[in-house]
């Protein structure tokens, strides 16, 4: 599209940049290993399989670890682990934190003024910490926990935000046409509400995704995660970390996995932006 | 009996001070009315407590001789069916993420009015010079005049006996000022108007009475035809002058 043409984008028209393609392989590589995992893996994860701290072979694509356990089949099921946590956190942010955003936004000034507060100090806290002290009063370590933990430190922020969007739509002349028509509150936030802020915020969840991804990590690397035989990414560098000078591939491999999943999160979610906004696509 | 009536109306925003005093006015059917007053002087404030949208802090509006409560839901059924508003903005007053054909349709919808919602949308886009296609089109592909023509498009199609309109034609280019202006006319024979503008020149092209507004209250009032060639109160003077003659053009 040049400079000079009439804007005349459909919304319904898609525009994939380069950085959203990537994004998607990168995700999408993620996804269809993790799914794989659940039918076939190279070899039984809980097997030795060969030589203890082995270099990458033909064998044994990312080595072996100090118990001789195929690393690559571990990495595997560790994105798999990623894209549960990741999506089971973001699917608790969105569903708290656009319910407590929308309520705010529509609240009197007084209860918003307390949510807002609210808020400010829970997204002060490291998610990291909310989520230990969630572990803590939790029975114990499991997948669960780890998700539900992540889920609501993210849904905070993910209240904040749709509350300042929301505002913004409901300061809008069309929102005040709506109510001179007689349309409900909850027609509002269907009609206008929601379509308007939606894009903005299904960015904010591929990013919230990442977050997620890393915390999992960090939860899992603190002794926090998931416990074995759930071969997290964040296990798997917290094991590798006494041998990482003998054996830096134990490290090296669950780490470039973890951070293409996060960078190709990220992609797809600037990428998303413009497809996911008609009116604001970029020109030239 | 008169369709609004305000009588001793004062509002505040808050706990500040009053933006509205003592204000009197009757909207009467087939009478348009038009308001106006420099900026600040309380144009938008009395424009949302005819909507409804707003309550007075002090005194008495009825709708038809009965009060609005909100809690009366058959009378607000009848207010919101019968008043309509088209805002000053075109840009912020169409939702960008709706295509023309709901944006005008909303009414119909959210009113439950009995009406073939394709035939009273293709009405409504038909009588503000649009054509039928623009029903699948989004606000973004349209100008500002196509826009305000969108919105009045809206205002309309529930027919109803009243419209509001917030300078509808100041964010507009001249020309599309008198096409606007003439639309009005030609819509002012079916519904009432009522037309809130710093513009006294544009309001008295369309409007059988005046009333001027200065600091949130009113200062002169009555038949537009007087108030134009014999103006009582030094601020109506001042407006007077200070309005480019655009009754010239039309
Ligand atoms: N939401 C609000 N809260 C507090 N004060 C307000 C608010 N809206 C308007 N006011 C004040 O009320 C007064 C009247 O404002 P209003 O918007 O009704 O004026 P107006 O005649 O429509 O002006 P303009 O021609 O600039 O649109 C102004 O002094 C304004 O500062
Ligand atoms: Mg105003």
């Amino acid at each position: 599209m040049t400079d000079d043409a009439p804007a005349l984008a459909q919304p319904s028209s898609l525009r994939l940049t380069p950085a959203f393609l990537i994004g998607a392989a990168l995700v999408g590589l993620h996804v269809v290993v993790g799914l794989m995992t659940l039918v076939w893996t190279p070899y039984d994860p809980t097997a030795m399989t060969g030589g203890r701290l082995a270099p990458p072979s033909l064998l044994h694509w990312a080595g072996t670890d100090r118990l001789g356990r195929d690393l690559f089949t571990e990495i595997m099921i560790g994105a798999r682990i990623a894209l549960a946590v990741g999506s089971g956190a973001v699917t608790i942010a969105a569903a708290i934190g656009v319910t407590v955003g929308l309520l705010a936004a529509f609240a009197s000034r007084a209860v918003d003024d307390v949510l807002a507060a609210t808020l400010d100090i829970l997204i002060a806290f490291p998610t990291l910490l909310l989520a230990m002290l969630i572990v803590a009063a939790s029975d114990g370590a499991s997948l669960g926990t780890a998700i539900l933990a992540i889920g609501v430190a993210a849904s905070a922020i993910v209240a904040r935000l749709t509350r300042i969007l929301a505002r913004r739509v409901l300061a809008m002349d069309y929102v005040t046409a709506a109510r001179v028509s007689g349309t409900s509150w909850l027609g509002i936030v269907r009609i206008h509400v929601l379509p308007n802020i939606w894009p903005t915020l299904v960015v904010n969840f591929a990013l919230q995704f990442g977050l997620a991804v890393i915390a999992e990590a960090s939860l899992s690397y603190l002794g926090l995660g998931a416990p074995p035989p759930n071969a997290s990414w964040g296990r798997l560098l917290q094991e590798a970390q006494a041998t990482v000078y003998t054996a830096p591939f134990g490290a090296v491999a669950p780490g470039l996995a973890l951070v293409s999943l996060v960078i190709g999160l990220n992609l797809f979610a600037d990428g998303l932006r413009d497809v996911a906004d008609p009116t604001r696509r970029r020109r030239g | 009996m008169s369709l609004i009536d305000l009588s001793a109306v004062s509002f505040a925003y808050g706990r500040g001070r009053n933006v509205l005093d003592g204000i009197d006015l009757k909207i009467e059917a087939g009478r348009n009315l038009g308001i106006v007053g420099e900026s600040g002087s309380g144009k938008t404030t009395i424009l949302r407590l005819l909507l409804g949208l707003a309550r007075p802090t002090a005194g008495r509006m009825t709708f038809r001789g009965e009060g609005l409560d909100p809690g009366n839901r058959a009378v607000m059924r009848g207010f919101r069916r019968a008043v309509q508003a088209v805002f000053q903005d075109p840009y912020s007053s169409l939702d960008p993420r709706q295509k023309v054909f709901d944006i005008v349709a909303e009414p119909l919808r959210s009113l439950k009015i009995d009406m073939d919602i394709d035939d009273a949308v293709a009405g409504a886009l038909a009588s503000v010079d649009l054509p039928p296609d623009a029903a699948r089109r989004y606000p973004h592909e349209f100008s500002g005049g196509q826009r305000q023509r969108i919105a009045i498009a809206r205002a309309i199609v529930s027919r109803p006996e009243l419209v509001l309109a917030d300078e509808v034609v100041s964010a507009l280019d001249l020309t599309t000022r008198i096409r606007i202006v003439d639309l009005l006319k030609t819509l002012s024979e079916r519904t009432t108007l009522v037309l809130v503008s710093h513009d006294i020149g544009f309001v008295a092209l369309l409007c059988h009475d005046l009333v001027i507004l200065e600091k949130g209250r009113i200062v002169e009032q009555g038949a537009a035809r007087d108030i134009l060639s014999a103006p009582q109160h030094p601020y109506t003077r001042r407006l007077l002058d200070s309005t480019p003659r655009l009754m010239d053009f039309a």
